[in-house]
């Protein structure tokens, strides 16, 4: 029996429901992949459903040395679930069947494969909310989210998901099942494991439950839509909502190429000679917020807004916020390829972030377009490529390379909430020093000792560097 | 030629791998893998195209696909799904027809050849299945239990097939409809081969009812199938063939619009300019006929039906995947319902998922349909209707087979929407 074999026949003891094993290679092509770059072949996929099943599977991977990597829907954009260095995927989006809402001690306790919206849903009926609202909330599980810590619009107000985590259950890359943290807010009995975990992109465990915690649904929200001819002037007219005592819920920005974009995909009649457009939303008391958004409007007048309107309905708010789901579709007409970024400055370099951005964009002559949550710092860059065009593609390298540069000399970081997995592997240093990124691999090397837990991510490799071009 | 020629390669990279599809797919939501959903299948063809997989080895995962397009409606970069999916069985359906046994040819060439295309032969068919309803074979083969030893796929339809009418009650209809009063406008009505042959009552309530709402209605003779069912497994050359001589046939005629009540067909006829983009001759001619088909519900919404008699039943809708997702008609049936006195509509969870009848693959593949149809079936009855209302032949057949599963047929019927409209209006 080969070394293949073996693992099968162990795996086939392991879960009883044989189905819940795939090994055909049309199976295979289809695990190897998430919506970031690159494609690597499992040799496995396992679809767990218990904390027991999984103990199990990482005590066989532990004994023979074979990776593991976990996955959940892979809408991830920095590579966390591809098995980049084959062996077997742990799918977990099957395990969906726990979700309770305990509305008095305001939490909610689920099961890795829940899909992140159906909690808020869930906690709605209740009258609370799960804050956490990454774009793929449709789609991701809370498994993938709580693995790259995951944020989303409302991060400026409520922050991200390592936010809500009370407690975790995760199997080690050893088999054993331990439990961190708990179901109270106020916690400090030991490390804080439960933090540690949360982020850790699949290498250091594998979550099997967590305990998340809701806060109370606010009753209403009103959003407003600003244009502004100069960029910095938007930035300017941010600050000076937040230092006024006004938190909004969100804050999306878009810059004059995703306006463009839009404009030339589905016409809006926004303005295409603009260099920013921002939304805003507030949420809250009805009352305060009628208030609150009567001053942003003011300060937007003030910081020399265009123009600005306030949604008086719920279905005119729906009409200003197409203008930005529409980025998505827009921006990828002309070339395939996205490559997404989450580079996040401290607010106050935001108009000096675009500036760098714009000499970048020329100098590599990349297709660059910018939106993203401009309140919390955490713009997304993204460049349009083709990936089947070699030379642009080693462009598009020199491009990312230099907005990470950016990124960190002006305080900030390589990623606000896409993760650190394949991509961005080979700049931590520059954003940690060598001793901080030691600190991290100790830490792994305690956790996984023999290596297994999802390999290839997050640390370099000798001499690693980006690679864009196939 | 090379194996995987004809592949939509080019097409596929404009999926960006983001999985948003994933909730909305049928098959990924019981076959539960990534295998099964839209964005497995995407990197499958593109797999194949490159290489690194057979074409046998992405078949399955093809052939188990509903194509009811449901994922391209909740694609945030515009993935053409449809077209993909299409080139994959066109190329499929070539390797098979290069290596298959002269059986299965003879089987492809009697159904897809000679029954579909041709209206003459479906009403031979449709004159059969009557005179086996009416002889009493029917009934002997049910009190027998000669109906048992059918396979099971055979058996279930069986029972759901409707009343057909007799050939002579067949060749009775009008060809030409005219209103009272002013022509609001003149309609081409296409009949559709399946929907014809076994709800021939659906096409004519429905000309009655454009008819009541003020429209000169014409059959326009030596009208062809729509091609519909040729083009989803692969025959893309008979389909084109098809789309020719009707808009030939058509261009026969002067009319405001072509409608159909049979929301697969219509789906196709508005897919002809694309199906014949790259033939010069005939894409300007496939734009034409494109821009005037649409379903009945759309004409039936601009018109004023004469709505006199109350409803007073709680109806869910199921749209029909291709009305909704490929010819975007959503709001109008919605619109016509509430328009009926007195009745009540439950609007069902998940009522966006197909349905699992999508064209012959709840014959082709009738377990995995059968899974699809009983989720369906929980999520109706949930919202406890007493009618369960369609637009397309196919979701009406597999409503009626869902009814028939549950044993709920003493409570529960399933309908066209035109029926009830038609019921409305007391049009008989």
């Amino acid at each position: 029996m080969n070394y293949s074999e073996n693992i099968y026949k162990q795996l086939k003891e392991a879960i009883t429901d044989h189905e819940r094993i795939l090994i055909e290679l049309e199976d295979l092509h289809s695990y190897s992949f998430d919506a970031s770059f690159g494609s690597y072949l499992p040799e496995f996929v396992v679809q767990v459903k218990s904390a027991e099943e999984v103990s199990k599977v990482m005590k066989i991977a532990n004994k023979e040395k074979i990776p593991v990597t976990p996955r959940g829907n892979a809408s991830s954009l920095s590579g966390g679930p591809l098995p980049v260095k084959g062996g077997i995927v742990l799918d977990v989006s099957l395990w969906n069947d726990e979700l309770l809402i305990d509305p008095d001690d305001m939490i909610a306790i689920v099961s890795p494969g829940v899909i992140t919206a159906r909690i808020d849903e869930a906690a709605n009926l209740y009258g609370l909310m799960y804050a956490p609202d990454p774009s793929s909330s449709n789609i991701s599980t809370i498994a993938g989210n709580l693995a790259e810590n995951s944020g989303g619009p409302r991060g400026l107000k409520y922050g991200v998901t390592k936010d809500y985590v009370l407690g975790l259950e995760v199997v080690t890359p050893e088999g054993q099942i331990i439990r961190t943290g708990g179901r109270t807010v106020k916690n400090v009995t030991g490390y804080d494991l439960t933090k540690l975990i949360v982020g850790s992109e699949g290498t250091l465990g594998v979550i099997t439950q967590a305990i998340l915690r809701l806060v109370p649904k606010p009753p209403s929200s009103k959003t407003l839509m600003t244009i502004f001819d100069d960029l910095v002037r938007s930035g300017e007219a941010i600050s000076k909502v937040l230092s006024s005592g006004i938190i909004p819920s969100k804050i999306e920005l878009m810059d004059q190429a995703s306006i463009i974009a839009v404009e030339e995909y589905q016409p809006l009649g926004l303005p295409v000679d603009a260099e920013a457009i921002l939304l805003i939303e507030l949420d809250g008391h009805p009352a305060a917020i009628a208030d609150e958004i009567v001053k942003v409007k003011e300060i937007m007048d003030m910081k020399g807004a265009r123009n600005t309107v306030i949604a008086e309905s719920d279905a005119e708010a729906t009409e200003l916020w197409k203008a930005r789901k529409l980025v998505s579709p827009a921006i990828v007409r002309t070339k395939p390829t996205k490559i997404s970024e989450d580079a996040t400055v401290p607010r106050s370099k935001i108009p000096e972030f675009f500036k760098r951005l714009k000499e970048i964009k020329i100098k590599y002559g990349v297709t660059l377009v910018v939106f993203g949550h401009a309140g919390d710092g955490n713009l997304h860059p993204n460049i349009i490529c083709d990936k089947r065009e070699k030379e642009e593609m080693i462009r598009v390298e020199q491009a990312v390379s230099e907005i990470f540069t950016a990124a960190i000399e002006l305080g900030g970081t390589l990623s606000g909430e896409h993760g650190i997995g394949t991509m961005k592997a080979s700049f931590m240093e520059l954003e940690l020093g060598e001793h901080g990124v030691d600190m991290m691999k100790r830490i792994k090397q305690a956790w996984d000792p023999n290596m297994i837990m999802n390999p290839g991510k997050i640390f370099p490799e000798k001499g690693q560097k980006l690679v864009l071009s196939e | 030629m090379k194996e995987v020629e004809g592949l939509a390669y080019n097409e596929t990279f404009s999926c960006v791998q983001c999985g948003y599809c994933l909730p909305a797919c049928p098959t990924y939501k019981t076959m539960k893998k990534e295998t099964h959903s839209p964005r497995g299948r995407i990197n499958l063809v593109k797999m194949a195209a490159e290489g690194k997989i057979s074409l046998e080895q992405i078949q399955e995962p093809i052939e188990l696909c509903l194509g009811c397009r449901a994922c391209e409606r909740v694609c945030p970069t515009n993935v053409q799904y449809g077209m993909i999916l299409e080139s994959a069985k066109e190329v499929l359906n070539r390797k098979e027809k290069q290596e298959s046994s002269a059986a299965a040819k003879t089987f492809n060439n009697i159904l897809f050849k000679q029954l579909f295309p041709k209206k003459r032969n479906l009403a031979k068919a449709s004159n059969l299945l009557w005179f086996y309803q009416k002889t009493g074979m029917k009934k002997l083969a049910h009190k027998t239990g000669l109906i048992n030893v059918l396979p099971e796929n055979l058996a279930s339809f069986d029972k759901i097939i409707p009343e057909i009418s007799s050939p002579s009650e067949r060749k009775k209809r009008q060809q030409i409809l005219t209103p009272d009063g002013e022509v609001k406008y003149r309609i081409a009505f296409f009949t559709g081969c399946v929907m014809d042959a076994v709800f021939d009552r659906i096409n004519d309530l429905s000309m009655k009812l454009l008819q009541a709402g003020g429209c000169e209605v014409v059959i326009v003779p030596n009208q062809n199938c729509c091609g519909a069912l040729h083009s989803h497994s692969g025959e893309l050359d008979l389909a084109k063939e098809l789309a020719k001589r009707n808009i030939e046939t058509f261009e026969q005629e002067s009319f405001d619009f072509v409608v159909n009540s049979a929301g697969g067909c219509g789906a196709m006829l508005n897919e002809y300019h694309h199906l014949l983009k790259a033939e010069p001759e005939w894409a300007e001619r496939a734009k034409w006929f494109t821009g005037k088909s649409v379903d009945i519900s759309v004409i039936l919404s601009k018109l004023e039906l004469p709505l006199k008699r109350e409803i007073n039943k709680i109806v869910t809708y199921q749209p029909s995947c291709h009305m909704k997702n490929v010819q975007k008609v959503e709001k109008e049936p919605i619109n016509l319902l509430k328009s009926i006195k007195e009745l009540t509509l439950h609007r069902m969870e998940n009522e966006d998922m197909c349905c699992g009848s999508a064209g012959i693959y709840n014959i082709v593949n009738y377990k995995e349909s059968m899974e699809i149809l009983d989720n369906k079936m929980t999520d109706v009855k949930k919202v406890s209707p007493q009618v369960i209302v369609t637009t397309n032949p196919g979701c009406l057949l597999q409503m009626k087979l869902g009814i028939e599963r549950e044993q709920i047929q003493h409570k529960v019927e399933a309908v066209h929407l035109v029926e009830l409209l038609a019921e409305a209006c007391n049009i008989v």
